[in-house]
């Protein structure tokens, strides 16, 4: 399998702060890799970066085979590359339904799959059975709780149908069951092809999940390589227990 | 239009003297705008407020207009302090700042002019003080003591400010409000309560600002509205919120303008500003001396 | 409803406003009526911008005055019919909206709103500067005394400002209901999230921004020829400016019927009460109703109606409770934007 994602030397500064310094990370097509790191480690700036939500000054990103640096968010979007935000950041004004609509009327339609009406209603329902939420779907998402938001925020990253799909914290305050849920989403979704990058807190989750795991701190990568191996690396356990 | 050395020095002069006037007219906005990220449009309005209380005053008692101006400062921090205080509870709280807090600033604006128009009528109004007459002359250099005075005391009210701002414990946290909102938490700070000190000086400067825009030329409720563009520029290019930063946008403005007004002739003047703008924001957004 | 019948009910429904008028026999009638008419297309205009997708314009004035100006230009060379000047101005008026949009629409809107506030001033600096259409002492524009079917040309002027309404009423109808709308939708609520959901937010903008100033352009070209004088300062003032934003938002910004339901409200009551009060008091009276609106009933109009028939179907008493709780987000759910994660 060829490399999906390729990130070389990247760099990201703040003012002084240097919250991003020289990362390099290959994802291949249909890994599950986990990234972690503790709070400021510069996880949520590196998939900003990636995403397009911010600018790297330094390095660049390659995606499904073309260097994606300079492309808008929304290029990178409909090029395939799918994320959830740490913080959920839900259309307020429009429901569930055209929460989860408008990924499929601007990225999915943009790439020329043209659908009927009724056809993209289904869709929305099913991406939203997905996640628990079907039984909302005519909500507004101030009506939702966190945990709710959370999934909604997932679902409208899958509506973006995405080669790569980035969780940027996902799980945050789920319950054991619910976090089951979302890993066996995720899961099937990997299953069914799709390369996935967990950003996650919750050990257990990231464990269960992760094929590969990656460890930021300070905004640099300290390690990379299988689960059960990078926790066994001293490095890692001084940045976690140090802290 | 014939070009001459001293056509273009005085030019210059006059420019760096005006550019401290805008100085003084600009650093609410800086403070407002730049630091509290509260797009106060109407400060302008606030601004004619301050000539007409310096008007009305100057006119029944015969103080100076900066003694006046000093006098009342009080009352336009008291008056920022209330307009904060519904501007947080109305939009900020509830996250519609963008559009109905931009709209109420525009109201505001609105009504001051409006309320002006109404009470003063659209005659131009001026104030009387010993230096408003006499120009000094340095060679072939004309120092209008009219321009020279609000210039000098700008500076020092800048001054001040950027002690205040940097020194005192007050003007750390006004700093840091719009950074990191927790830090002060976590200091037992109140951020609304150092918002809305902070808006209230930045109200009170329309007070200063006022007495000297009166005391430059002669105003009449409108004359507000070229400020608009002129002071947004100079807070963008002077690097939002930077008071030395706001100095220098002022003096550049000011240069720019003077030169256009000198060799295009002054009817051109206000589009300069709103070129100088556009420029900014298309070029480099983060100001001159951007971070 | 689709698009067709509701533009057959939009101008049936001008047809009848227009028999009315005439029926009355008082031409007062249609003078008063084209201003309003002009307003309904103003502030829908602004909305389409303003309302659907967040960012603030305050350069109504300025558009309206360019398309005001174009007219007047145009008239010096040789004159054209209005309909021909309503094009005209419109393109114009949307090519400058386009420019200003590409310089300062990849900001945040604030510094949209700014640049459109300073518009205004810099247009009646280049006015002032033309000789050719009247520079400072203004322009004078003749009206023709009839115009053949209609009798007097009020009427005709005030048919074409209707039938702009109506398309300003469609279009905006239009841009609410399609794909542009979500996506527009999406830029108010959160600009980040709708990039990443794919919204190509700058060019929607400037989609918006371009359509919304050529309305607005397209309201001010038949404008020289209904006042007869046209001046700078008056026409580049800021009555225009918050006139379209109270009426937006007085009426409601989230659909076509809130501006409408303003500029009919707030244009009659003004044309009412510039009999009795003098202009001045007038906008006073609107920018007080605009400051009360935006702190009181956010949501306009349509707002309360939305909430009164709410509350009058919900059988529960604890809904609107729950409503109010869940429209106060918690403060800190934004945090510092751009601050270092």
């Amino acid at each position: 399998m060829s490399d999906l994602l390729e990130v070389a030397n990247l760099g990201k500064r703040f003012g002084g702060f240097v919250a991003l310094d020289n990362i390099a990370l290959s994802v291949r097509a249909g890994e599950r890799l986990g990234l972690i790191g503790p709070n400021g480690s510069g996880k949520s700036t590196l998939v900003n970066c990636i995403c397009g939500t911010l600018r790297n000054e330094q390095g660049s990103v390659r995606f499904d085979g073309r260097v994606i640096d300079g492309l808008p968010a929304h290029r990178r979007t409909r090029l395939g590359l799918a994320r959830s935000f740490q913080l959920p950041r839900p259309f307020v004004s429009l429901s569930l339904m055209d929460n989860v609509r408008i990924p499929l009327l601007y990225t999915v339609e943009a790439r020329g799959a043209h659908r009927a009406g009724a056809a993209i209603d289904d869709h929305c329902h099913r991406l939203l059975r997905e996640v628990g939420l079907e039984a909302k779907a005519r909500a507004l998402p101030r009506d939702l709780t966190q945990v709710e938001m959370r999934k909604l925020e997932l679902a409208r990253a899958m509506a973006a149908e995405p080669k790569l799909l980035i969780a940027d914290e996902a799980m945050a305050g789920l319950t054991h069951s619910e976090i089951e849920d979302i890993l066996a989403l995720l899961v099937r979704l990997n299953e069914q092809g799709v390369t996935v990058i967990l950003i996650e807190h919750i050990m257990r989750a990231v464990m269960s999940f992760s094929r590969r795991l990656v460890v930021l701190v300070s905004g640099r990568k300290i390690a990379d390589g299988l689960p059960e191996e990078v926790m066994r690396d001293p490095e890692v356990e001084r940045a976690y227990l140090g802290q | 239009m014939i070009f001459s050395f001293d056509l273009l020095i005085n030019a210059i002069v006059s420019g760096i003297l005006i550019g401290g006037f805008y100085a003084a007219v600009t650093c609410g906005v800086s403070l407002s705008f730049g630091i509290l990220d509260i797009v106060n449009i109407a400060q302008p309005a606030f601004i004619i407020l301050g000539s007409y209380v310096a008007y009305t005053l100057n006119a029944s008692l015969g103080l100076d207009p900066i003694v006046i101006s000093i006098i009342v400062l009080p009352a336009f921090y008291l008056l920022g302090a209330v307009i904060y205080q519904i501007y947080y509870l109305a939009f900020e709280r509830r996250g519609q700042e963008s559009l109905r807090g931009l709209a109420f600033f525009f109201g505001l604006l609105f009504i001051t002019e409006v309320t002006l128009v109404l009470y003063f009528g659209v005659d131009y109004r001026y104030v009387q003080a010993a230096y408003i007459g006499p120009t000094w002359h340095f060679g072939a250099i004309d120092v209008p003591l009219r321009i020279l005075v609000p210039c000098l005391v700008s500076l020092l009210m800048i001054a001040v400010l950027q002690l205040l701002l940097t020194r005192s414990f007050i003007g750390r946290a006004i700093m840091a409000v719009a950074q990191d909102q927790l830090a002060l938490r976590l200091m037992a700070v109140d951020p609304v309560r150092i918002k809305r000190i902070a808006f209230g000086i930045s109200i009170a400067t329309a007070s200063l600002a006022g007495a000297f825009l009166i005391i430059i030329q002669p105003v009449e409720p409108s004359v507000g509205r070229e400020y608009i563009g002129r002071v947004f520029a100079i807070c963008v290019l002077g690097g939002m919120g930077s008071l030395p930063g706001t100095v220098i946008a002022a003096m550049l403005i000011g240069i720019v303008e003077s030169l256009t007004a000198t060799f295009y002739g002054p009817s051109w003047a206000p589009a300069v500003s709103f070129g100088i703008l556009l420029l900014t924001l298309a070029v480099r957004p983060a100001g001159l001396l951007g971070r | 409803m689709r698009t067709i019948p509701f533009l057959i009910i939009c101008l049936a429904v001008g047809a009848a406003v227009f028999a009315g008028a005439i029926a009355s026999g008082n031409d007062y009638l249609f003078f008063a009526g084209y201003v309003v008419m002009q307003y309904i297309v103003l502030a829908t205009a602004w909305n389409i911008l303003g309302g659907y997708c967040g960012y603030v314009n305050f350069g109504t004035a300025g558009f309206f005055g360019i398309g005001a100006y174009v007219t007047v230009a145009i008239h010096q060379w040789h004159p054209l019919p209005i309909p021909l000047l309503v094009l005209i101005g419109g393109v114009v008026s949307a090519v400058i909206g386009y420019g200003m949009g590409y310089l300062t629409l990849r900001l945040r809107g604030a510094f949209f709103a700014i640049a459109t506030l300073a518009l205004a001033v810099v247009l009646e600096t280049l006015v002032v500067n033309w000789d050719y259409v009247g520079g400072s002492r203004g322009a004078y524009i003749v009206r023709p005394e009839a115009i053949a079917p209609f009798g007097s040309y009020i009427r005709y002027m005030f048919m074409i400002m209707m039938l702009l309404a109506v398309a300003a009423l469609t279009v905006a109808r239009l841009v609410e209901r399609s794909r542009l709308g979500y996506g527009l939708a999406t830029i108010r609520d959160d600009e980040l999230a709708a990039e990443a959901a794919g919204v190509p937010t700058l060019r929607l903008k400037l989609i918006a921004t371009t359509i919304s100033g050529a309305l607005m352009g397209m309201a001010g070209a038949p404008f020289p020829y209904y006042i007869g004088y046209l001046q700078p300062d008056s026409t580049f003032g800021f009555d225009y400016a918050v006139n379209a934003i109270a009426m937006s938002l007085i009426g409601g910004t989230t659909s076509w019927v809130g501006p409408l339901i303003g500029a009919v409200l707030l244009g009659s009551l003004q044309q009412l009460a510039t009999v009795t009060i003098s202009s001045a008091v007038n906008l006073l009276i609107v920018g007080l109703l605009l400051v009360f609106f935006v702190i009181v009933a956010p949501n306009g109009i349509l707002g309360l109606i939305h909430k009164y028939w709410q509350h009058k179907s919900d059988d529960f008493v604890g809904r609107r409770r729950v409503d109010l709780e869940a429209a106060a987000p918690a403060p800190a759910a934004d945090g510092a934007p751009g601050a270092p994660p």
